[in-house]
């Protein structure tokens, strides 16, 4: 048998331009996104319409408060304090419950990231084939440390623990794709190309999900 | 409706065609219309036309289906844990946190034939009169969770999920729940907790969930891969099943390969194919023609085998009796370039970043374990930092509510075992052994 072929697009960066999430426009999927509307403080209408829409999916709405805290980091780029504030009071509890919960989890962020967070897997099968040596030449070239984000806030760069994906080491997730098999050449481009990309948009693709 | 497949052939893998990862290369595997074409929900439809829901937990029990996930654990014996009573609300819980270092079976399964997951959530759900199933995916495969949006959408406008599907009757609805990056959330309890809308702490077991789980009530919990073998079973039955793998260790297994082989990647054989034929023959051998130095045989909470364990046959009793674990059937290779104390390092500070704090011995022990193991590995480390870490070990095992503690005691505990040799070589030179090598193209 072969092994199942890694590279089918899927969570992968299709590198260099093709759009590399086939399903972002499909009508099917009931993915909620949020678009700011510049207000952080309050949970205005539409926000708590789909906070409601997904609610109504189990039998305590508590059970909503991850897919709130989505929510609210896609629409403000970070958890903020007046955000949880207002969570808190929707969910009848207190602001530090909510920042109780949320500051259990890696994915939400209490300051603004780099517009392209690069996240590179350091975990052991990485590790064996070069996941340290990623992170080096990733410092070099941006000129940043691990933890640090550039000057000018374009990329910040993390190291986290396995990504499911160590069949195709060493790899990194920029945003939402995987970039994987990783050379320093790609390496290389891909940082080019996000750069390029960061130049001819005004508004980034933004982290999406709940 | 498909034929059955044509292998009933035990642990003869050369034989052996894929079952559980028979789409994941074909063209859109990951719509509703594949699916079916390649007799997709026709189990579904079986199990709900012919068979009761006992009947149908006696089947899987028959199978001798052991939980994917990394304890092996009978599921047709743990359904049969759930409460016969109908006042009861009852649940299933997919565990799709595939965070063990090592594994990435799961996030395949989802991205590429989610149907597949969909059709064994629905029989089991059936079969445990749940009406109400999550899929609890870890937060950083948004692929996956889109993917498996769209394939419920797709499922529910077919009928498939929601009210009285496919006309007999039975209700279920199944929901994606995102996680949002925690290891331990993997961990049962922890994922309850998480899918509560708390902090995904784990809690001491009794009550197990299957009794006391979900807001209180019976809850199921299994691995995305244990729950895509149950169509399987339902449509080809349970002597089919039996007769792929060992005796006690029955059926197909996807098996996860990493690290230093020349085609790592996801495979699916019989269970008892041996570590060697693994490595040399479906790996493509050791990476640049290196020799191994060590693997791990399980995803990285098992204990490392050193290069004399590689005939043994890779199913739930032969890797314990090898002085190891199955787990996930996450194969991490190393070759002889891999300097063992950093390699237990590493995995030390997964540990120690994933432990969720509540009890000490793990929190504190994590901690110390990575700490110290930086320290030797640096050509820092004392006389006495071996028995310190020993010691440790012992007693993070055993002693904590989940299992984690456990998890970053074995492999520091075998990586000692099995080289100690060079950790004292670290600690007397005062330096790392191994010369470094250029790893990154
Ligand atoms: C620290 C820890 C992490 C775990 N992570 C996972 C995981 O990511 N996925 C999984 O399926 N099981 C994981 N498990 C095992 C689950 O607790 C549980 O046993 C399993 O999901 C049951 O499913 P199964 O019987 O189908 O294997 C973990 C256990 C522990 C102690
Ligand atoms: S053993 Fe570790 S991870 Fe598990 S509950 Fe205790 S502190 Fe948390
Ligand atoms: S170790 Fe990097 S993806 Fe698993």
């Amino acid at each position: 048998m072969r092994p199942v072929a890694a590279n089918r697009g899927g969570s992968r960066g299709l590198r260099f331009g093709s759009s590399a999430i086939p399903f972002f426009d499909d009508p099917l999927v009931p993915f909620f996104t949020y678009q700011w509307s510049g207000d952080a403080l309050v949970l205005d209408a539409p926000f708590l319409e789909t906070l409601e829409r997904i609610e109504a999916r189990y039998p305590d709405r508590r059970s909503a408060m991850l897919p709130a805290l989505y929510l609210l980091q896609e629409r403000d780029g970070y958890i903020t304090p007046e955000g949880m504030q207002a969570l808190a009071a929707h969910f009848d509890i207190s602001p530090m419950a909510v920042y109780e919960v949320a500051s259990f989890y890696t994915l939400f962020h209490f300051s603004p990231p780099g517009r392209h967070q690069i996240q590179v897997c350091r975990t052991l099968p990485c590790a064996l084939r070069g996941a340290g040596e990623v992170v080096t030449h990733i410092c070099n070239r941006l000129d940043i440390d691990v933890g640090e984000r550039t000057s000018d806030g374009t990329f910040s760069l993390q190291t986290v623990e396995c990504l499911g994906s160590c069949d195709t080491a060493p790899m990194m997730q920029v945003n939402d794709l995987y970039y994987d098999n990783l050379t320093r050449a790609e390496i290389d481009a891909i940082l080019d190309e996000l750069r390029d990309q960061e130049a001819s948009h005004t508004k980034r693709p933004g982290p999406d999900g709940y | 409706m498909v034929d059955a497949p044509s292998y009933g052939v035990g642990t003869d893998w050369r034989r052996f065609e894929p079952v559980l990862l028979r789409l994941m290369d074909v063209e859109g595997s990951e719509t509703l219309s594949v699916y079916r074409d390649h007799g997709g929900y026709t189990a579904l439809e079986k199990a709900l036309a012919e068979s009761a829901p006992d009947e149908l937990i006696e089947l899987v029990k028959d199978s001798g289906l052991r939980g994917r996930g990394g304890a092996g654990f009978p599921a047709g014996l743990k359904w049969s844990f759930i409460p016969k009573d109908p006042s009861l609300p009852k649940y299933l819980a997919c565990n799709a946190d595939e965070s063990e270092p090592g594994s990435f079976k799961d996030r395949y399964f989802i991205e590429r034939d989610p149907h597949q997951l969909l059709e064994g959530m629905l029989i089991t759900s059936y079969a445990i009169a749940a009406e109400l199933a999550y899929i609890y995916i870890r937060g950083e495969f948004v692929h996956g969770t889109r993917v498996l949006e769209r394939a419920i959408d797709e499922a529910r406008q077919a009928g498939l999920i929601g009210k009285n599907i496919l006309g007999s009757g039975f209700n279920c609805e199944v929901y994606v729940h995102r996680g949002a990056g925690a290891y331990i959330c993997g961990e049962e309890t922890g994922m309850l907790s998480s899918l509560e809308g708390m902090r995904g702490e784990p809690k001491l077991k009794p009550p197990f969930p299957a009794v006391k789980g979900l807001y209180g009530m019976p809850t199921v919990i299994n691995n995305v891969e244990t729950l895509a073998c149950v169509p399987h079973i339902v449509q080809y039955g349970a002597e089919w099943f039996k007769s792929i793998g060992t005796e006690k260790s029955t059926g197909p297994k996807v098996f996860c390969l990493a690290g230093h082989v020349e085609r790592p990647g996801l495979y699916e054989y019989p269970l008892g194919i041996s570590l060697r034929d693994l490595i040399e023959e479906v790996g493509g051998g050791m990476l640049g023609g290196r020799p191994l130095k060590g693997v791990i045989p399980g995803g990285s909470s098992t204990a490392v085998l050193p290069p004399d364990k590689l005939d043994t046959p890779l199913d739930f009793e032969s890797v314990a009796e090898a002085g190891s674990m199955l787990g996930t059937a996450s194969l991490i290779v190393m070759d002889k370039t891999v300097c063992m104390v950093k390699a237990a390092a590493n995995l030390a500070h997964f540990y120690s970043h994933e432990s969720c704090g509540q009890c000490s011995q793990c929190r504190e022990g994590t901690t110390w374990m990575a700490k110290i193991l930086d320290r030797i590995e640096a050509g820092r480390g004392r006389k006495e930092d071996l028995d310190t870490l020993l010691d440790m070990c012992h007693s993070m095992k055993g002693t904590t509510i989940c299992f984690l503690s456990d998890s970053a005691a074995i492999p520091t505990e075998a990586f000692i075992a099995h080289y100690g040799e060079e950790f004292e070589q670290h600690i007397n030179e005062g330096r790392c052994p191994i010369t470094p090598v250029e790893r990154l193209r």
